[in-house]
This record gives C-alpha cells, structure tokens and sequence, in this order.
C-alpha cells in the first residue's frame, strides 16, 4: 500500500473574481520514494506541501482526498493532526532564519521537538540531540547546541532545522524549497545531507519518504526517483527522474530548455510562450 | 457602467485615468466598510450642516430671550434653551462650524509640519534626525492638555489661540510616525535607484518619501480628530478657548454645567454633538486604516 | 578603452572592511561579471561604484572620470545601475509612466511622451503597461521596467545587481535574452554581480571570482566551459554550481 495517496487535491482561495483553485486537482501517490515536485511560482507546489499537512488557514480551503498510511488526513482531529506533524510528516521550510526560535537555544529547540512525541528521561534527550546533530554533520554538537538562531549561517541554521524535523524519526519528509535561501556550496551540502537520512532510514526502521518541492528542475532531477511538474495548479507531467530528457509535456521541455548552461553556446535562451498556458 | 469599466482598466490609457481608478479603487473598499461608512455619513453630515447652518437652525445662536430661559426640550425648542434664553439646538447646528474649522485648521497645521519634519529626521538620519528628534520629544514629553492650556494661556483666550494652540501639541505624535516610515523608505532599492539618477535629496523627500507616508499620516489624522474635538472642547470648558457668544460646543458644555442637575439638557446636548463627530471620525479612520494600508495593498 | 576601472580598492561598510585591494578593469563594451557567494563584498563593489557604499578607498574610475563618494548626477548620465528585487526597486505609488518619467524630469530632457513609449517598447513591454502600478504587474514585467528606467539616460555603462535571482527560470530566460538584446544594439558595458555561472556562461565574456572580499581569480567565460580555473576557491564553485558534467 502506498504510504501517501492523494486524489484530486483542491485549495482554493477568495479573490475579487470569486473563489480561485491554486491546486486545481491533483493526485498522485507515493511510496518509499523520493518524489520531487517542481513548478514556478504560482504552480501551487508549496500549496500542495502545505495542504498535506493542513497549513493551509481560512479562508483558504481544501476539498479532495488525502489518505497518510491509511488514514484519511481530512477526517483527523486538530488535535490528532497536531500529534501527526513532526512525528510522523515532517517539513522543512524556506528560509531557517524565520522557522527557528530566536530565544531559545537550537538545542533546547531540538531537545522540544523530541519532547513533545516522546517521554524519555533527560538524559537520554540529551544523547539523542547530540547525535542528531552529529548525523547532520555539525562537528562541534555541545558546542552548537549553546547557540542561538541569529549566531548561526545560513547552511548551519539548515542543518539543525533538519535535525529537528527528523530527530522524531518520521516517515514522510517534505522539504519546501530547503536551499534556495543558501549559497551554491552550501546548497550541495544540504541536499546530500537531506538524501543520506532519507537512504539510511529506508533500511534501518521503517524508511522515510521524500517530497522535495523546488524551482529548479535540475536540482530535483539529482535528488529524486521520481517528478512530478506543476503549472497553474495541475500536473502536467509525471516521470522518473532519470527519464526527464525524454519528458513530452511543452511547459516541462520550455522549462528545461530556458534554463541557461554552464557552457552556454546559444545566442538567445527559448522563451515559453505563456499565453498558450494561462500561468500566473 | 461605461465609466465603471474606465475606472477599473487594468491597462489605463493616461495619467488621468490610472489616478482615478486608484481613487475609485479606494472609495469602493472603503464602502465594503459598514462602520467606515457610518463614519464616513456622520462627517458628511457635519459638513453640510455647517454649510447649511443659517437655513437648518431656526433661531440665531445668539439670540437672547430672558423670559425663556431653561425651557426643557419640547416640539419649539427641540434640545431646550440654555440660560440666556437661546435655542440649544440652533446653537448645536451652528457649533458645527467651529468645531469643522478648528478640525480643519488643526490638520492643515499641524498634519504636513509633523510630515515634514519627520521625513526629514528620518531620511537623512545623524544629526539631523537627533535635534529634530530631540525637539519633537520634548514637545511629545508635556501632557497635551496642559502644553495647550499655557499655550492659550501665554496667547491669551480665543478660538484662533485654541486652534494654534492644539496645532503646536499635535504635530510631535506625527513626525515620529513619519520618521518611522522614512526610516524604512531610505533604505529600499526604490530610493537608492532614485539617488542614482541623480535626484537632489529635496526631491527624493518630497517625490519618494512624502507620499509613502500620507497614508498613515491621514489614517492617524483621522484618528486624532476626536481628540482634536476633545481638546477644543476642554480648552472652551476651561474659558480659554471659544469665547461667549461663539456656539462652541465645550464651552456650551462648561455653562451648563451649573445647571446639570436640574437642566439636564443645556450640557448633555452639545455633549452628544461631540460624541457622535467623535465617533464619525474614529469609525472613518479605521475603515481608512484597512483599506489604505500600503501592507495589505495589492494581495 | 577601459569603461570601469579600479586600482587596489578596499571598501568598507560600518567600520568593517568588507573588500580588500580589488583591482580589475572592464573594456569598453565589455560584459564583465563578478562572481561568489553571499558575503564576498560582490555587491559591495557595485554599490562603491555609484556612491551608495561611500567608505572606500583607492582608485575607481567609470569611462575616464574618478568616482565620487555619493551619488552623482554627471555619472547617472553614463552609469546606472539594476537591482535584484524587482519588488522593491520600484515605488508601489508610482505608475509606470511616473518612473520612466522622473530620470527625464530630474535631467531637464524634452520629448518625454515619446522617449517613455520607446522605452517601453524597447524592453518589450506593450504600451498598455505604462500607466499601471507595480502591484498590476508580475516580478519579470517589473524587471523590464526598472530595465527601461536605468536606460532612460541612455548610459555607456549598466551595472546588475543579480538581475534575474529573484525571477522564475522562464522569466529570468526572457530577461537575460532583453539584457543580451539591449547590449548588443546599444554597445553597452555590463558589470555583473551573480552567483550563478550559468548565467555568466550566457551573457558575460569575462570574470572575477570573489571570495570574502577578495579576488581570487580573473577568468574568460570560457573557463566554464572546461572548468581551467587555477584558484581552488573557483575550483570549488564550479563543482558546486554543477560544472564537470555532473548535470543531466
């Protein structure tokens, strides 16, 4: 059975036209995979990421099916939905800056989100944290652990988000665009980190599973198996990663084709011609 | 309809045209607003009634008549007569016209000096905007009332002095605004690319900077009028404000207030005339405050 | 000819010196990027250059003339400058027309009916664009309008602030072609800050690695191609941007 199924997802949102559909319906379904979702802004990626973990606040509202190891997401208690995110989906935002407390220090942050889904004696806690942050590849972890949020980079602030989000050990990972605030070396860091948790996860108790939502095509073309292309709210493809070069749709072809290389030959990059999809 | 659809173009075809439609944009929120339209009914009403005040009262509002001295509200005398004799409710009508013109006055003073002053502190920073600071504090440090009582008190009583008087106390609270506004507005890319076509600071200030702030400004104005109502009307309370004859509705208050036990109605009218302008004004600036909001534009 | 050029530049900001001892020159006509990541005082040294980074000291001159430590009005004639945020370069009050307007008005030029419609239309923008505020408009049309206004001088010399970072890829496609476009029909000279190679692979012909506020290196554009960097900070830079093939 797969461990998340989605059918015809919508969320729609008021406007002065009337109620407007950013995620136009969308299913999909996904295993113990590595799934990517990647779309401009306006797509409704991170619209998608945030439905399935009921973020999405009125007057925003979300109609279709969302079933999580077989229990339907919808049908969830807010209280059952609190005890559900971070334990067992996790997710991963934007910029670290802005998800992480500025008066607490990262490890009593980590130290909480263990806290709150299980009860283990303080020492024990303390362990825990310290290797989380070591499996994250922070090299000083009593030392990072003092620290507060504004006292970390950005790569760093990234890490111990990561280790956060996973030091409940969840079975669904979804990471909402996790580089695009960091530098280019930084991003790669991240990326592998975020991947090596995924893969030694799948072996060692029960696995985790993967969404990774991004703008940048290539990026999700190297950290997932599978992809799934947004525009204005639907899916218009849906393929293995390692098959992109032979995907058909014209908007994911226009996509890959505009992106600049790094031994750039063509005087003028193809431009979509936008009208043909009504995007925003 | 016609004009309807030229005012909400999303293409605009000139000046003219874009200006209106941001204009009719605005008054279209701001009807969607049960209470700013409230405020919005209540002021206008005010202002025709001051406009229209010598064919709406019945009596002159100075008109004295001793042998009719604190008759209670009838079908004659709709709010009673005070204890010379006149018509309250001529006298109510035509305080309209000076509390619309100290309004008025007030904020033409006082709302583009705090302006000014404050764009200027805040954009230039340093120095600048330590002395000015530094004034606007001390101004900001003195109870309002009471900075306007010595005020009136030094200029001598009069609606003119009362006026000035409450001009000089309220500007500080708008400079800071101001000064808040251009502390932001000095470092966005919009300004640093102005800077970059060569535009003097002077214009900057008053291209860039000024017209980002006048919608808090007018919000907060708009806010402050009650208070502004308030201060007239305790300055006239106090004698110091609008001298008799003048129908100002504080001083009406102050010389019914010998009589408020058993002639109710010589204070309570003119009490009731301020509470509902003042309300008029705080419903208008709160409407105002949602629809002008340069946060919550453009979503 | 060199149209930008600077000597042993260290520029400071807030007491700290966050470049030291820059030194390159950019050949009239030139499209010269600077490259590195968040931190390296790539920005810095474009701010220096129009008098928005006024702590530095050294050499610096744009075609011929010393820069000043402000802005200065003779430079807004042959130096502008575009920003990366094309939400906040552009005053949420102003329409269009009033943006395009005001270089015109600050420098007393005529005609200015006509020279807003071609600039418009020079940067792609139909005319309908012109008396709308930037909220009417999407991130890459505001980006050609804050193009046109940096033109509306008709400068030598354009300065980019990672012009198309805050952009969709597709839209940043269309961008980089008009950025292209306008340099060749106009004989700009381009100084580019990016951190992104491809870019600079696209629309630059030459280089300079920064890394904390220094410069490591000065390459043609055709290193990318192969990645013959000799500073292993670029070495580095290139791997991580995805140089050496590890792409598709």
């Amino acid at each position: 059975m797969a461990l998340l199924s989605v059918e015809d997802l919508r969320v729609s949102f008021p406007s002065p036209q009337g109620r407007v559909n950013v995620v136009d319906g969308i299913s999909f379904e996904l295993g113990q995979e590595r799934l990517g979702i990647v779309g401009e802004s306006g797509s409704g990626k991170s619209m998608t990421g945030r439905a399935l973990l009921r973020l999405i606040r009125p007057p925003g509202r979300v109609e279709g099916r969302m079933r999580f190891e077989g229990q339907d997401l919808a049908a969830l208690s807010e209280r059952q939905m609190r005890a559900l995110r971070g334990a067992r989906i996790s997710m991963i935002m934007q910029d670290p800056r802005y998800s992480l407390n500025p008066v607490m220090t990262v490890g009593t942050q980590i130290a909480e989100a263990l806290r709150v889904h299980e009860h283990l004696p303080r020492r024990e806690v303390r362990a825990r944290v310290r290797q989380m942050l070591d499996s994250v590849r922070i090299t000083d972890p009593d030392r990072v652990a003092g620290l507060y949020a504004h006292e970390l980079s950005g790569g760093m602030g990234q890490r111990v988000m990561i280790a956060m989000m996973l030091i409940p050990r969840p079975r669904l990972l979804i990471a909402d665009e996790p580089t695009s605030a960091l530098d280019v070396s930084v991003q790669a860091d991240v990326l592998r980190l975020i991947d090596d948790l995924v893969r030694d996860r799948s072996t060692a108790d029960g696995g985790m599973a993967l969404i990774l939502i991004s703008h940048d095509l290539p990026l999700v073309a190297r950290y997932c198996d599978r992809i799934l292309v947004m525009n204005a709210g639907r899916i218009v493809e849906s393929c293995a990663a390692s098959d992109l070069h032979l995907a058909s749709h014209p908007y994911t072809r226009g996509l890959l084709a505009a992106v600049p290389k790094m031994n750039e030959t063509r005087a003028e990059l193809p431009v979509m011609d936008r009208s043909a999809w009504a995007g925003t | 309809m016609q004009l309807q659809a030229w005012l909400l173009d999303d293409s605009p075809a000139s000046r003219g045209q874009a200006a209106a439609g941001r204009a009719y944009r605005v008054s279209l929120d701001l009807m969607r607003n049960p209470l700013a339209l409230v405020g919005m009914l209540i002021i206008l009403l005010l202002i025709l009634t001051a406009a229209l005040a010598p064919w709406i009262a019945p009596e002159t509002p100075v008109g004295q008549d001793l042998t009719r001295r604190l008759v209670p509200p009838s079908s004659e005398h709709w709010m009673g007569t005070d204890q010379l004799g006149r018509d309250i409710f001529s006298r109510v009508i035509y305080g309209a016209r000076v509390t619309l013109l100290i309004v008025a006055l007030v904020a033409v003073i006082s709302a583009p000096l705090g302006l000014l002053i404050g764009a200027v502190s805040g954009y230039f920073g340093g120095w600048t905007d330590r002395i000015l600071m530094g004034m606007t504090d001390v101004f900001l440090s003195m109870p309002k009332l009471v900075l306007a009582l010595a005020f009136a008190a030094a200029l001598g009583p009069g609606i003119e002095n009362a006026i000035i008087a409450i001009a000089i106390t309220t500007w500080p609270a708008y400079a800071r605004i101001a000064r808040a506004e251009a502390l932001t507005i000095r470092n966005t890319e919009f300004v640093a690319a102005t800077r970059l076509l060569g535009a003097s600071h002077t214009r900057i200030i008053t291209r860039q900077v000024l017209p980002l702030c006048t919608s808090s400004m007018i919000i907060r104005v708009t806010l402050d009028m009650a208070g502004i109502i308030l201060t007239a009307a305790g300055l006239g309370f106090l004698g110091l404000g609008a001298q008799p004859p003048l129908p100002e509705w504080g001083a009406m208050i102050s010389s019914g207030r010998s009589f408020i036990f058993d002639q109710w109605w010589v204070a309570t009218m003119p009490g009731f005339a301020i509470i509902v302008v003042s309300l008029g004004f705080c419903f208008l600036g709160d409407g105002l405050r949602d629809v002008l909001d340069p946060k919550s534009e453009g979503k | 000819m060199t149209a930008i050029s600077l000597g042993n530049v260290d520029i400071g900001y807030g007491g700290q010196r966050v470049v030291e001892a820059v030194t390159f020159d950019v050949a009239r006509g030139e499209s010269f990027a600077l490259v590195g990541e968040s931190g390296s005082g790539k920005s810095t040294v474009l701010k220096a250059l129009v008098g928005l980074a006024p702590e530095w000291s050294g050499k610096m001159s744009v075609l011929g003339r010393s820069c000043v430590h402000r802005p200065d009005r003779d430079l807004a004639r042959r130096c502008q400058m575009v920003f990366q945020d094309p939400y906040g370069s552009l005053h949420p009050r102003k329409t269009v027309d009033a943006v395009l307007s005001e270089p015109l008005t600050i420098h007393g030029i005529g005609g200015q009916d006509a020279r807003v419609e071609r600039a418009l239309s020079d940067v792609g923008l139909d005319r309908r664009f012109r008396f709308r505020y930037p909220h009417q408009m999407s991130g890459g049309q505001r980006q050609r309008v804050a193009i046109a206004r940096a033109l509306m001088l008709e400068p030598e010399v354009m300065l980019l602030d990672e012009p198309t970072s805050a952009l969709d890829v597709s839209v940043q496609a269309e961008i980089l072609n008009l950025l292209k476009r306008l340099r060749a029909e106009r004989g700009l000279t381009y100084l580019m800050v990016t951190h992104n190679l491809p870019v600079v692979s696209f629309l630059c012909d030459r280089m300079a690695v920064m890394n904390k506020g220094k410069i490591v290196e000065i390459a043609a554009t055709k290193a990318l191609h192969d990645g013959r960097f000799t500073d292993p900070y670029s070495k580095a830079l290139y791997a991580a941007s995805g140089g050496g093939g590890s792409t598709e």
